[in-house]
């Protein structure tokens, strides 16, 4: 039974990402242009135009080009930037594991954070401090990355406080971890994002459980408030935050792209922009691919742990 | 969502009225401590956006795109931008389009998506499925990544910008649509209508979408605060608006490399993109609470 299920999810996910590679391969075929010249110049000759196209399979059809480049894709071969000339996933190796762990500490902080504020909120609902929360949420919620990062970047790095750097310095060969304080504004802002989301899901349940019937018996049965939160009510709470928690986890795959783009962090999203201005077609493939990618497994990955985490089903089997 | 059944026939005739009847609902969003804040500060910003092209040359004596002094100078009301044009006269001309092509993008997302999930919905089966399959493979992208593959295809012009952000909205809303559709297609009055072999496009028409505005209305404000946010982030990444437009986001990319010497040109247009959006997300707070409790299910 649950097998079966999370078979059928899997499936679904293949389906999906396969369409959206058509998608994105579609998206080459309209646009204009002639990338060998472009990668060789306004100069080249045309036999040195034709050797190009032949290396790049520009002159098959289309159809054989959307199956060649698919399976490039599994050999991690994302074809040719149209700027550098060079493959593009050496342009990408090191902006992807930079991204993610930009992605990563921005989790590693909302997460917890926001489901501890969550808690705090649902266990005062209707006082002040829980009106505080909801109406911070609201704003925050409201408010796109930019807005958000700038806010921080006026706070922390240029007008008042002048502690943090506003932007992001790589010197080559040396990976962005190994400066931490570059990373803290970054993050800082993507955190700041997703919380609101975890913290309403978290108040909603957490106030649904803590009106049910089996806390008020183990209140009454005289179980200490802590316990009662703790071991009784927060099991029951947390998933469907952890739905949610997912859907936040796999827009920050989309939501890393302004926030690069504002601290200029050198990750996907940064090289994303750049491939836009500069129509490096093959290189925005490659990214929509990978980013599509994060989203769709990380979906993929929440349904499965809400499939296992389900009661009904897990008794069904 | 609580679902307060307002059964007609069985509750008084001052209850028979619907909730989201538009002098209702207005009345209810109103009362409201979110909905009074909301629209006071939406209405602010809308305010600005609306007059601000006719009267930035009366207050500030420059056109927005006229020189008025160096570079990143305190001159004037608000000082100089990245190419010596006037802060102020920029930052009042520079809502008009933004709101602009959130409205028509919001429009055209809840027009598609309320069509597509609403036959879904309806219709069930195999149309239902394969419909929301396809909705699936469009909500594998984070909307920004597709507005930015369509604008790598066919450039950053106002029809493709208004275009992708309103059809990455139409899933979202076809999914909230479909399951409102879903909530009212059981009711008596759509069994009656199908006896009488009423058309199923005046089915849709007249007796499912009149019942399914509340949750609609609520996607509105929440599609119109991620628009602004969309467009205007597109803009400040230099992909939205073209020079020499004058825009808020545009404004930002422009002039925030002068951030510690001359913020207004950054600050300005940050704090009116904020207050609009926490205004039209307050707003859609309210709505969602106002109409929580017609007989639709609002999730």
């Amino acid at each position: 039974m649950i097998g079966k299920l999370i078979l059928r999810r899997l499936l679904v996910s293949i389906f999906i990402l396969l369409a959206v590679s058509v998608v994105v391969f579609a998206a080459t075929l309209l646009l204009p242009g002639d990338p060998a010249r472009a990668i060789l110049g306004q100069q080249a000759t045309e036999e040195r135009i034709a050797a190009l196209n032949a290396e790049l399979h520009l002159d098959r059809s289309p159809f054989e080009r959307y199956f060649l480049w698919l399976g490039g894709l599994f050999v991690g071969d994302f074809g040719t930037s149209t700027t550098t000339g060079g493959p593009v996933i050496e342009l990408l190796g090191d902006r992807i594991s930079s991204s993610l762990v930009l992605m990563l500490c921005a989790a590693v902080i909302a997460v917890p954070v926001g489901i501890a504020i969550g808690i705090f909120s649902a266990l005062h609902r209707g006082k002040r401090r829980d009106q505080v929360v909801t109406w911070s949420t609201l704003t925050l919620a409201a408010l796109p990355e930019f807005v958000i990062g700038i806010a921080l970047v006026t706070l922390f790095a240029t007008s008042v406080f002048r502690i943090l750097p506003a932007v992001t310095m790589s010197p080559p060969g040396q990976q962005v971890w190994e400066l931490p304080a570059q990373l803290i504004l970054p993050t800082l802002t993507l955190a700041l994002v997703v919380i609101p989301y975890i913290i309403r899901m978290m108040r909603a349940t957490m106030a649904e459980v803590m009106d049910s019937g089996f806390v008020e018996m183990a209140r009454l049965k005289g179980v200490s408030e802590r316990q009662v939160i703790f071991r009784h009510a927060l099991p029951h709470a947390i998933g469907p935050v952890a739905q949610v928690v997912a859907i936040q986890l796999a827009w920050l795959a989309g939501g890393v792209v302004v926030v690069e783009y504002l601290f200029r962090y050198p990750g996907i999203g940064q090289a994303l922009i750049d491939a836009v201005t500069f129509r490096d077609v093959q290189v925005v493939q490659a990214i929509s691919i990978i980013i599509a990618a994060v989203y769709v497994v990380v979906n993929l990955l929440a349904d499965i742990a809400g499939i296992l985490a389900n009661p009904k089903l897990r008794s069904a089997s | 969502m609580s679902t307060v059944d307002l059964n007609p026939g069985s509750v008084g005739d001052d209850l028979k009225e619907s909730a989201t009847r538009p002098s209702r609902l207005v009345a209810r969003i109103w009362a409201q401590k979110q909905g009074k804040v909301g629209v006071i500060l939406t209405a602010f910003i809308v305010i600005l956006a609306l007059a601000g092209p006719l009267l930035a040359p009366l207050v500030t004596g420059y056109s927005p795109t006229e020189f008025a002094d160096r570079p990143f100078q305190t001159t004037g009301i608000f000082g100089t931008d990245n190419l010596g044009r006037s802060v102020a006269s920029r930052f009042l001309a520079g809502g008009l389009l933004l709101l602009a092509y959130s409205v028509l993008a919001t429009a055209l997302g809840l027009v598609v998506g309320c069509v597509i999930g609403m036959v879904a919905g309806y219709a069930g089966g195999k149309t239902d499925s394969i419909i929301m399959r396809l909705n699936d493979v469009v909500l594998a992208f984070p909307q920004l990544v597709l507005a930015l593959l369509a604008i790598v295809v066919l450039g950053p012009q106002g029809w493709v910008l208004v275009t992708v952000i309103g059809l990455t909205h139409a899933p979202r809303v076809a999914r909230v649509a479909r399951a409102a559709t879903l909530g009212v297609t059981s009711e008596d009055y759509i069994r009656a209508a199908e006896m009488y072999a009423m058309p199923r496009a005046r089915i849709l028409s007249r007796e499912i979408f009149p019942n399914i505005t509340g949750p609609l209305c609520v996607e509105a404000g929440l599609r119109l605060t991620y628009s602004i946010g969309a467009i205007a982030s597109l803009s400040f990444l230099g992909l939205g608006m073209q020079p020499p437009t004058a825009d808020w986001g545009l404004m930002i990319n422009e002039n925030r490399i002068a951030l510690s010497i001359q913020p207004w040109g950054v600050i300005l247009p940050v704090i009116a993109i904020a207050i609009l959006t926490i205004g039209t997300n307050l707003l859609a707070d309210a709505i969602a609470r106002a109409t929580a409790s017609t007989n639709v299910e609002t999730s």
